[in-house]
């Protein structure tokens, strides 16, 4: 039987400032960190002990880094009221979300870091030199070459074949982009030119299978770093997403790749739908907004992106019939069926639902009024903007406020998740524990907590099953706890 | 007898269905100019420079 899919939304946001001369995104980035984390929380370490980005789920580990990169990691690097880790990575402000249990939930705490990263500006405004003004952007891409990532991480079981893994989720990547895809105007990194494009992301990967993230990227990314017990998990880190504003796309993006990555885990998935040439197909796909391309599988069957997601939408409502079903997972099933109904008789029907399509209408709107060409600025602006954090300036939120897009959570739910972590996984633990003794930890990560009680020495405290430390198990435990060292007491007891 | 008063009926009503969709559509369309026209006020004015200016260090 499958494992719970515990996961996770780590998401690079794009970061400029207005007229700056000399802007120096890494200072702005921890500038708007520092300007928003409490002190209380600012002295609390991360813990890097047990990190390790180039060991490899293939099984071996890599003589060197992939590239000559900036280390900027230690300048700011916070942990959230809300478990989630908030710091500066390859020169962008980057929002890791708390560990969740179910594709809703990751919905509430990724929107939550936008929230954040939009009151982070407003906290650093009072730092930042007159007449500046931050910008931040959840995209991933510049326009201009330079592609800045939004990770999915899944808890998997470790004894599931890695090559099993590659087989059967590589034609889910490739053609899932026709929810999950943000929208483009242009193409960049030597793809064929277009005026628009489903996804952000799919121009920059160039290979199949790989351990990089930077260059080179591949549609599965082989880092294995489980931040879990070693021996029985690995933690499937998914680099080919976009970052979606769209709560619909989001939790689409999720929970279809949950119930695949269950599937894979349970053997269930019997057929062989390897493409041909995965990344060919994967810009292809991205290219035609018609939803109408067809690629090659091995075996020489011709399909587009809709007819093989409708396979794996049949698939999964077998699988989900014999292994039994939950909320989340039949509103999943039931938006993912729509969807692809949507997007085989018209995409555009659904440009209140996913973000390319949002988009795509928005542009076409100001085409018509404005008699545009697709090379004019003020549609790449209209592109950039529609992912602006601010709510009051961003177009997404324009269209969202207007009840032009379709909503799944609400604000209510947003706003208690920037303070406080999902109650049913590890990540309820290491927040409260913040909560409540954050003077007497000293550093803290995903798998571990560190106390310094002065008495005596250091204790660390793992936290290597991502299931436990929920509210359920542990609220006795803080309960009966008043201070750090009852806590550590009753642990060691 | 019945068939023939019946039957200009269902003419008025593809009609009135009609009259009410170009309704719709012309409000809607009006709804879509009321959004663009919100839009502009938020949209940056020097769009060619700003986005000129928006060069980002590639990340992961």
């Amino acid at each position: 039987m499958a494992i719970p899919k515990i996961c996770g939304i780590e998401t690079e946001y794009g970061i400029s400032i207005r007229d700056a001369v000399d802007f120096n995104p890494i200072l702005t980035s921890s500038l708007l960190i520092n300007a928003y984390a409490k002190p209380a929380f600012k002295r609390v370490k991360w813990d890097y002990e047990e990190e390790n980005p180039l060991r490899d789920a293939r099984g071996f580990d890599r003589a060197g880094p992939e590239s000559p990169i900036e280390d900027d990691s230690g300048l700011v690097n916070v942990i959230l009221p809300n478990a989630s880790r908030y710091y500066v990575d390859h020169a962008h402000p980057e929002y890791s979300s708390p560990e969740c249990s179910n594709a809703r939930d990751l919905v509430i705490w990724d929107k939550a870091g936008e929230r954040i990263l939009e009151d982070s500006i407003a906290a650093a405004r009072s730092v930042v030199p007159s007449g500046e003004n931050v910008f931040i952007y959840k995209n991933n891409s510049d326009g201009k070459g330079n592609s800045y990532g939004c990770h999915e991480n899944y808890l998997m079981a470790r004894e599931t074949a890695f090559s099993s893994i590659v087989k059967h989720l590589t034609p889910f990547f490739v053609t899932r982009q026709v929810f999950t895809g943000a929208g483009k105007v242009g193409a960049e990194n030597g793809a064929n030119a277009c005026d628009f494009q489903i996804s952000q992301r799919a121009d920059f990967f160039e290979v199949e299978v790989g351990l990089e993230t930077t260059f080179k990227r591949p549609i599965i990314n082989t880092r294995d770093e489980p931040h879990a017990d070693p021996e029985k998990y690995r933690r499937l880190h998914v680099i080919v997403g976009d970052a979606n504003m769209s709560e619909i796309s989001t939790f689409l993006k999720v929970g279809t790749t949950s119930i695949m990555l269950k599937m894979i885990e349970d053997g269930f998935i019997a057929d062989d739908y390897s493409l041909r040439e995965p990344v060919r197909s994967m810009r292809a796909i991205s290219h035609d907004p018609t939803c109408r391309t067809t690629f090659e599988l091995e075996d020489g069957h011709k399909l587009t992106a809709v007819e093989l997601q409708w396979e794996y939408l049949r698939l999964s409502k077998k699988y989900v019939q014999e292994n039994g079903s939950d909320d989340v997972t039949d509103k999943v099933l039931g938006l993912w069926e729509t969807t692809l109904e949507g997007l085989e008789s018209d995409p555009m029907q659904l440009k209140d639902r996913l973000d390319w399509v949002a988009k795509l209408s928005l542009l076409e709107a100001y085409r018509e009024r404005d008699g545009l060409a697709w090379d004019a600025p003020k549609l790449k602006m209209i592109d950039l903007q529609y992912h602006d954090v601010v709510r009051s300036r961003g177009l997404y939120h324009k269209l969202a406020s207007s009840n032009k897009i379709q909503r799944l959570v609400t604000d209510d739910e947003i706003d208690w998740a920037i303070d406080h972590p999902p109650t049913d996984t590890r990540a309820y633990f290491r927040g409260e524990c913040l909560r409540r003794y954050s003077d007497k930890i000293v550093a803290a990560s995903w798998d571990a907590l560190i106390f310094d009680t002065g008495a005596e020495p250091l204790r660390k405290v793992p936290t290597l099953e991502p299931t436990r430390g929920t509210r359920e198990r542990v609220q006795a435990l803080f309960d009966a706890s008043p201070d750090a060292s009852s806590l550590l007491g009753k642990l060691s007891g | 007898m019945a068939d023939q008063t019946r039957k200009p009926k269902p003419k008025q009503e593809e009609e009135e269905a009609r009259v009410e969709e170009t309704k719709a559509e012309a409000a809607s369309t009006e709804d879509l100019d009321d959004l663009l026209d919100e839009i502009d006020e938020v949209l940056e004015t020097n769009a060619e420079d700003f986005v000129k200016a928006f060069v980002q260090k590639g990340g992961q």
